[in-house]
């Protein structure tokens, strides 16, 4: 029996507009309105928009909600100001990645003080039951799932900025990267973030979900003149593998610590004490067994996710965990772990994509980085 | 090559068959409706020349930004001729898939297959139920 899919507030929108739908984390998702390429280049050069109501969105409220993140994240929470936000993963006491999050320190403007974890969509129930037993040691904290009561739609590119922020009742030309604004449009409530996922300068939107359609559209339309287009998950993919993004289920699961992740950045290991902070301690010692690599597979045959990585003497070495052809550069890119003497910038491996070895270079990630 | 004229494999490659230098020979192509479907097409592999097919036989693959499709022979006999300049020229397959983007020409064995083959009509029927 297949389970009924999830629809975002947006559904009948995308429906409408031809989209190609497919079940994605339990919803029904738009992978592409057209060509992927072009919806691609398009976030590239204009910007795109993208439903991404499907992602979990939960708020903390209440005295202790920074404590109680703080327990379950790599980064700092507590100190966060309001308007900060930060990538973080919440481990499992392995030090193995239960998600990777962003979590924000929003004030409303009558100033009440609270925290949202956005989560993957695949890992929500997963989350919000890991959090249940801990969210019980710190009673004065609530946790309210605000996923089906809210939309997010993320406008992703050079010129989203620009032209969506005269839309909302805040500056948003001043709100700089990862910082984050309680606001409104039309009066109707609207939560801001300059974050994203696709390489580009953007934000991210969350509005109420009977909201969702008329701000969508009035996004839309302010980026009409610009070359705004509506993009599916497809064309999201191809720009958080260029740049270097990694994707829960691929690069990241509860086997990979996030410093063989190459995520040590969002690792605040110093005078403090989380769930899995021994285990990441202890990897940091020990030094990575693999790394998580760029590849530049030869040729011009795309590499997928799973081949497997081979040495010269026909030896596994590694896996690739996301790999496909780069709209933007022209040629197949692709991310995954090799064993950590394998991961020299520089160093040829084989991939061995459906039979055939292909010969593939260690490279630096990202492969894309904006302005360059 | 008109799209009316040619035979369809379920897995979506169309084959028209005549006859040259008193041998049957077919040539066989990707339907106009496959290349829709697998939109943004990135790469293609084909076999060399002289190769020999077998009814059913993986013969190459297209790839689009997101999948790999197979390629299915639903002829049995030997390669005579590739449209070796495709693979360089994808789109080709968009813009004319019935004849600047036929794919391989195949000196055909016997008949073997093409019964299974459906004509025009039958094609568009299946491909309005899966479409």
């Amino acid at each position: 029996m297949v389970d009924s899919l999830a629809a975002t507030p947006l559904l009948s929108w995308h429906r409408s507009a031809g989209a190609t739908l497919v079940p994605f984390a339990g919803y029904e998702m738009p992978i592409q309105y057209g060509s992927i390429v072009s919806e691609h280049q398009a976030c590239r050069q204009a910007a795109a928009l993208f439903d991404v109501s499907h992602m979990g969105r939960l708020r903390f409220d209440g005295e202790g909600s920074a404590e109680l993140l703080d327990h379950l994240l790599t980064r700092r929470v507590v100190g966060m100001k309001p308007g900060q936000v930060r990538y973080a993963l919440m481990c499992n006491a392995e030090g193995g990645v239960l998600d990777d999050v962003l979590v924000s320190r929003l004030e409303t403007p009558s100033g009440t003080g609270y925290h949202l974890l956005v989560v993957n969509a695949s890992n929500r129930q997963k989350i919000l039951k890991w959090i249940a037993p801990h969210l019980a040691e710190f009673p004065t904290v609530t946790m309210s799932d605000r996923t089906d009561l809210t939309a997010m739609i993320a406008v992703q590119g050079p010129r989203a900025v620009e032209a969506c922020g005269r839309l909302f009742n805040a500056d948003l030309s001043k709100l700089r990267y990862y910082r984050g604004v309680v606001t409104d449009q039309f009066s109707k409530p609207a939560i801001v973030t300059r974050t994203g996922y696709t390489g580009e300068d953007g934000i991210e939107v969350i509005v109420r979900a009977e909201e969702a359609t008329r701000v969508w559209e009035n996004l839309l339309l302010a980026g009409r003149d610009h070359g705004f287009v509506a993009a599916g998950l497809g064309a999201r993919d191809t720009l958080r593998l260029e740049a270097g993004m990694p994707l829960y289920g691929h690069e990241l699961n509860e086997q990979i610590n996030p410093l063989d992740a190459g995520l040590g950045f969002a690792c605040n290991l110093e005078g403090r004490s989380f769930v899995g902070d021994e285990a990441l301690r202890e990897a940091q010692r020990r030094g990575p067994a693999r790394t998580r690599v760029g590849l530049l597979p030869e040729g011009r045959r795309p590499v997928r996710e799973h081949c497997n990585i081979v040495d010269g003497d026909g030896q596994v070495v590694g896996e690739v965990t996301s790999g496909g052809p780069s709209p933007t550069l022209g040629h197949p890119i692709a991310m995954g772990y090799v064993d950590n003497a394998l991961s020299q910038l520089g160093t040829t491996v084989q991939i061995d994509n459906r039979g055939r070895l292909q010969p593939a270079v260690v490279t630096a990630l990202p492969f894309y980085k904006r302005g360059q | 090559m008109k799209p009316e004229d040619c035979l369809y494999a379920e897995t979506h490659e169309w084959v028209h068959v005549a006859e040259q230098d008193g041998q049957q020979v077919a040539t066989l192509g990707i339907s106009a409706f496959a290349i829709e479907q697998l939109n943004d097409l990135v790469y293609m592999d084909l076999p060399a020349s002289g190769r020999t097919l077998a009814v059913g036989e993986e013969f190459g693959e297209v790839e689009s930004v997101k999948a790999v499709s197979p390629l299915y022979s639903p002829v049995a006999g030997e390669v005579v001729e590739v449209n070796e300049s495709l693979p360089d020229n994808l789109e080709w397959l968009n813009e004319d898939p019935y004849s600047k983007g036929w794919v391989l020409k195949i000196r055909l064995s016997g008949n073997e297959g093409l019964d299974a083959l459906m004509d025009y009509a039958a094609y568009q029927k299946q491909c309005a139920e899966s479409g």
